[in-house]
């Protein structure tokens, strides 16, 4: 649905000159008036936001697994040092 | 200190689930439209690098001029900080380049010295990976020079105008846009305490892995 | 009392004097990286020259700057491997003289040969490139010697340091370029500015002063970190 709404705004919006040919805006400026696009910009917005959390989970869970990892370490020298005293 | 850990990490959980919500609620820019909106995390993501680069640097002076094992700690762990927001930063911005500028990638001059600052300092990683024994302090040289280009980025854009906006947009978007500027704080605020959070737990690691050492080291006499 | 340590100038060319007498003897680095040098000119060209044998536009700067890093790089872990090879280096720092003397030293005997080499290098790639390189001699002789300056410092901190390491060869272009980025786009640059007809002379000044900044900035930080990098 939101892809063939925005295949009509393009067809609309073909006739005049691209968006990315003005100088690039020396402020940021709330819109006024209707709203046109051409590239769709929604698949960029959400792959961004989806790829800062991949990258956050995945480091998340790079620690996680390196604790569990030193943590058992230590039991099992915990549990060495404790032999090693009762002989 | 580390009672504060859990709350933390609540809050931080919180801002960013907010965060959706927030930018969805946000006006749209009048030149750049939807795509704009991932300027919001975009910028955040640079500012927690440069304060993880911040973080690098001091402790890299100070690991390598005073020794301490600690400062070293730090240092690996905003290393990898710097090298994960870094990408996140270039992805972003080569995403929203992709519809405003009409290319994924520009060697406009933040661009190019935004991707060296990310170069350093995983050979920053490398170094300490692949150095063998003593690579602390050659990283700990890495983590120095890397701090040091750092302002460079910033001031690149104000010294060679192209195709990236230039620093008077921050300045300017308080007046112009406020809604924007509120929601740039936002978004900054959380991404700061996720460097601090993030900072934390990786110190955490380093500091187990040292008493594990020290344990082995115990074990042997 | 008078001191008996020597200052740090006379150590710096006690060094110098050293490597440039070894050096004598057998020409080893000093031929072996110009020949490398001029094979990867010749390989640019193989590569950046079209139909007719016309060479690809523009490309003339950026050529000379490349060849001048790769041959840089391989001298400079050539010249350390040789130190670490006779175990001169632990005998270097045991010299009464300041550790910054024999960075010093080290880098000017590096500079000297990165020099040597553009020498050689410039009007090779003139020619092959049909490149005006020297349309503005002077100008184009200090952006080469800055940036020379400014690659050498960082990368004879870098090799000294990465002397010890097993993984050397590699690690040290790894760590030397993305530090070297502003000075080699500065160089290209400028020298590209220089090429163009007529000689955009402006930029060229900017970008020279660019490069001070940055020569000063890591000849600096090189001096202030030789000290503690090499203490073991």
């Amino acid at each position: 649905m939101v892809r063939r709404v925005l295949f009509a705004c393009l067809s609309i919006v073909l006739a005049s000159a691209p968006v990315f040919a003005q100088q690039p805006g020396q402020e940021f400026v709330p819109v006024t008036g209707p709203v046109t696009e051409q590239i769709p910009a929604a698949p960029l917005v959400i792959s961004s936001y989806a790829f800062f959390l991949v990258l956050l989970f995945v480091y998340l869970w790079t620690i996680w697994r390196r604790i569990g990892k030193v943590e058992a370490d230590m039991r099992a020298l915990e549990r060495q040092t404790e032999r090693g005293q009762h002989r | 200190m580390k009672k504060l850990f859990v709350p933390l990490v609540i809050v931080a959980a919180a801002m960013f689930a907010y965060a959706p919500v927030a930018i969805n609620k946000v006006p749209l820019e009048s030149t750049m439209l939807l795509v704009q909106k991932i300027f919001y995390f975009h910028f955040a993501t640079w500012m927690a690098l440069t304060a993880a680069i911040a973080v690098c640097g001091v402790a890299s002076l100070i690991s390598l001029f005073k020794g301490s094992k600690v400062a070293d700690w730090y240092g690996v762990a905003s290393a990898e900080l710097v090298v994960i927001f870094g990408v996140f930063g270039l992805f972003s911005g080569s995403l929203w380049g992709r519809k405003a500028w009409g290319v994924w990638w520009q060697w406009d001059p933040r661009v190019t010295m935004a991707t060296m600052l990310v170069l350093i300092f995983l050979g920053y990683l490398m170094v300490r990976k692949y150095g063998g024994p003593g690579s602390e302090k050659l990283a700990a040289a890495m983590g120095i020079f890397g701090a040091a280009t750092a302002p460079f980025v910033y001031k690149a854009t104000d010294w060679w105008r192209n195709i990236h906006p230039p620093t008077t947009v921050m300045r300017t978007l308080g007046e112009k846009f406020p809604a924007a500027w509120d929601l740039v704080l936002y978004c900054t605020g959380a991404f700061l305490l996720l460097v601090v959070l993030l900072l934390a737990a990786r110190v955490r690691l380093e500091a187990m892995r040292a008493e594990l050492d020290r344990m082995y080291l115990a074990l042997e006499d | 009392m008078a001191s008996v340590v020597p200052g740090v100038i006379k150590v710096a060319l006690l060094v110098l004097r050293k490597d440039i007498a070894i050096e004598a003897r057998s020409r080893e680095i000093v031929y072996t990286t110009l020949l490398f040098a001029v094979s990867c000119v010749l390989i640019f060209s193989f590569a950046f020259v079209m139909e007719e044998g016309v060479p690809v536009e523009g490309a003339a700067a950026g050529i000379l700057w490349i060849a001048v890093a790769f041959s840089g790089t391989l001298a400079l872990g050539r010249t350390f491997e040789r130190e670490r090879y006779g175990e001169t280096l632990r005998a270097l720092l045991l010299t009464p003289g300041s550790r910054a003397a024999i960075y010093a030293g080290k880098l000017s005997g590096m500079v000297l040969l990165m020099l040597a080499t553009e020498a050689v290098l410039t009007p090779m790639v003139a020619v092959f490139f049909h490149a005006p390189f020297f349309a503005r001699p002077l100008q184009l002789t200090v952006l080469l010697v800055l940036g020379t300056i400014g690659f050498a410092s960082v990368g004879t901190l870098f090799a000294a340091m990465l002397v010890r390491t097993r993984t050397r060869d590699v690690l040290l272009p790894i760590l030397l370029f993305p530090v070297t980025i502003p000075v080699m786009i500065a160089g290209v640059r400028g020298t590209a500015a220089l090429l163009q007809s007529p000689p955009d002379e402006a930029v060229a000044t900017l970008w020279i002063g660019l490069l001070t900044s940055f020569d000063t900035v890591f000849l600096v930080l090189a001096l202030w970190t030789f000290e503690p990098l090499m203490t073991e």
